[in-house]
């Protein structure tokens, strides 16, 4: 849960006064443009980020105040790809799983379900510095999630990925909401959050412009497809804002 | 403390330092090769060529006394007999059996009353106080052992006769010389213990290019979101650079060895060396984090690291640019120094490790090395995370 939430670098304002609330058991599109406050807003969420104004709650834990258990609850894929390049696939994973302190014999089952779900098990043992960039990037969200947290905070785990890949993704981020978990997730291809997302928010210059399921939002907004309730609400398309 | 987070991310630093050639190269290859080539060029051949000998001079009586002083200009006056003077015969034989001088002559206590009783009647040798010279040559040198007791005995014949004369009796016998097996020391045996050290330097490099590498990369914020806590980051940070150093000792003595350095070792003195590196190696680590703090970038990084690594370098290891007054007094701000100068101590003087200075040295270190590392931390998790 975020309430108020405010940060500003220098003179400039990445979110402004911004509410909302994620239920468990929800998968949760945060939508907008580049620079709209989307990662901002995930950075605060893990704790990275100190808000200038609000309180963010993360599985009923103040973000600010206990960032310990928070950090025990979540997982994360960041934007960038961050990979130890001189470690192999396998070890990249294993290494996040023993931070957060799984057993051996489990974080080697999780490991190799995970590498195998992403297409990775022939790949596994070569350093992922040689790694092509959606391999890189699958490589990524499995070092976030290996150790089956309770809240996923995805930022734009598809970017950059080719559709085989992309496709491979949203069928896991799907399992995970099969699974209960509460997911996060950054984006600004507006057909994943439709594709994906129970609930979305729209953000703009660090604004919350729209929030509500993408069908219902879609309707209200007589508009085909989320891209088109970007534009009916702020005259650019998302694109534009890149 | 979740000791397998600990575990993970030494493991994780020590496969970069194996993995990485750059990182490979700095801190095991580039030791090595030093040892090495230092030791080829430095070693069996011996930095100095001498044209004379020291010789130690210990003076058993009163040092004032007229006679043993003439006796000492005597030999001096010999042209090739280059005197240090000694309060002790224990430092004197020390230095001698560590090939730093080619004799040791020992002055009895009596040796003016022998001298003034001749004078006093030359002719009377009944009157004479009769004593014994002691002289202690190296017995791996040719030169000194042929040489050395003929010259002796001719300063000794010029003290009390004031010329050389062809055959006189005297009351000062010059005892048959005991032979000694001294080390041959080269340059290098010099300079050895100065590597181990100057190996450990680099590590303040490389510390805070991996900080600045994995800050830049977003790697560190990801260990961030993790329950991994500072304490455990660092403590492995801490482990696996301790594990580099280490390794870096046994590459050195390896390396060195290799090419022919024996130094006084066993088990405590190896042990010792791996410590006191180990502690040198906090040191390293601390300055790694406060340039860490500093830099923006991988090279930016690399030139603030040499702020750190040249004084240590010039004023602490094998590099002689201690030898001015300034730079001595420069040297005791350094930890390096210290750890060169309890290896020199024990590699190349075969001292205790219980001796006061030894303990003194590693105390320094480590000391030092943990208040740096503490700046270091605390200075990181302060300004340099983001």
């Amino acid at each position: 849960m975020i309430e108020g939430l405010s940060k500003r670098f220098e003179d400039v304002t990445a979110l402004d006064d911004l509410s909302f609330e994620v239920q468990k058991g929800e998968l949760f599109g945060l939508l907008g443009p580049n620079g709209a406050g989307k990662t901002t807003t995930l950075n605060i969420l893990c704790g990275l980020l100190e808000p200038t104004g609000g309180r963010a709650y993360v599985g009923g834990h103040d973000v600010q105040r206990e960032p310990g258990r928070v950090r025990g609850l979540i997982g994360v894929c960041p934007q960038d790809t961050a990979v130890y390049p001189f470690l192999t696939g396998r070890e990249n994973v294993e290494l996040f799983g023993s931070l957060h302190a799984i057993p051996g014999e489990s974080l080697r089952k999780k490991t190799e379900e995970l590498l195998e779900k992403m297409g990775l098990t022939e790949d596994a043992d070569r350093q992922a510095g040689k790694y092509s960039g959606g391999m890189r990037r699958r490589i990524n969200l499995v070092m976030g999630l290996v150790h089956n947290p309770e809240i996923a905070f995805l930022d734009e785990p598809t970017v950059g990925m080719d559709p085989q890949s992309r496709r491979a993704v949203w069928d896991f981020i799907t399992e995970l909401k099969g699974q209960g978990k509460t997911v996060i997730l950054t984006t600004h291809y507006m057909e994943e959050a439709e594709e994906l997302c129970d609930r979305v928010g729209i953000i703009d210059h660090g604004r919350l412009i729209a929030l509500g399921p993408p069908g219902e939002l879609m309707e209200e907004h007589g508009a085909r497809d989320l891209e088109e309730v970007f534009i009916r609400l702020t005259g650019r398309k998302i694109r534009e804002g890149v | 403390m979740e000791l397998r987070r600990v575990i993970a991310l030494a493991k994780k630093d020590l496969k970069k330092t194996v993995r990485e050639p750059a990182a490979l190269f700095m801190t095991l290859l580039f030791p090595l090769i030093m040892a090495l080539a230092f030791g080829v060029a430095f070693g069996g051949i011996g930095g100095v060529e001498v044209a004379g000998f020291d010789i130690g001079v210990v003076s058993l009586g009163d040092p004032q006394d007229p006679w043993a002083i003439q006796f000492v200009e005597a030999i001096h006056g010999t042209g090739v007999l280059w005197v240090k003077g000694y309060e002790d015969n224990k430092t004197a034989q020390g230095d001698l059996s560590q090939g730093r001088l080619s004799a040791v002559l020992v002055i009895p206590g009596d040796f003016g009353e022998g001298c003034s009783s001749y004078l006093a009647a030359p002719s009377e040798p009944s009157l004479w106080v009769n004593t014994s010279i002691r002289l202690y040559l190296d017995s791996g040198s040719m030169m000194v052992t042929q040489a050395i007791p003929h010259l002796v005995n001719n300063a000794l014949l010029v003290t009390i006769h004031g010329e050389l004369p062809q055959a006189m009796p005297s009351p000062i016998h010059l005892e048959s010389p005991s032979l000694v097996e001294a080390r041959n020391v080269s340059t290098f045996d010099y300079m050895a213990p100065g590597l181990f050290p100057f190996a450990a330097i680099f590590l303040t490099m490389l510390v805070a290019q991996s900080f600045v590498y994995e800050r830049q990369t977003g790697l560190l914020r990801r260990i961030l979101v993790t329950p991994t806590t500072s304490a455990e980051f660092m403590l492995a940070q801490v482990l696996s650079n301790m594990v580099v150093a280490l390794a870096q000792v046994a590459l050195v003595f390896a390396g060195a060895f290799l090419v022919g350095y024996r130094p006084y070792v066993d088990a405590s003195v190896l042990a010792f060396s791996f410590l006191i590196v180990s502690a040198f190696s906090l040191c390293c680590i601390g300055f790694g984090l406060v340039t860490a703090t500093i830099a923006k970038s991988d090279g930016v990084a690399t030139g603030i690291s040499f702020f750190f690594i040249m004084p240590q370098m010039l004023l602490g290891t094998f590099v002689p640019m201690g030898g001015t007054q300034l730079g001595r007094i420069a040297a005791q701000f350094m930890p390096s120094h210290y750890v060169t100068d309890a290896l020199t101590s024990l590699l190349l003087r075969g001292a205790a490790i219980t001796s006061p200075m030894i303990l003194f040295d590693a105390a320094v270190v480590l000391v030092s090395g943990i208040l740096i590392l503490i700046v270091g931390v605390a200075l990181f998790g302060r300004y340099g995370k983001t």
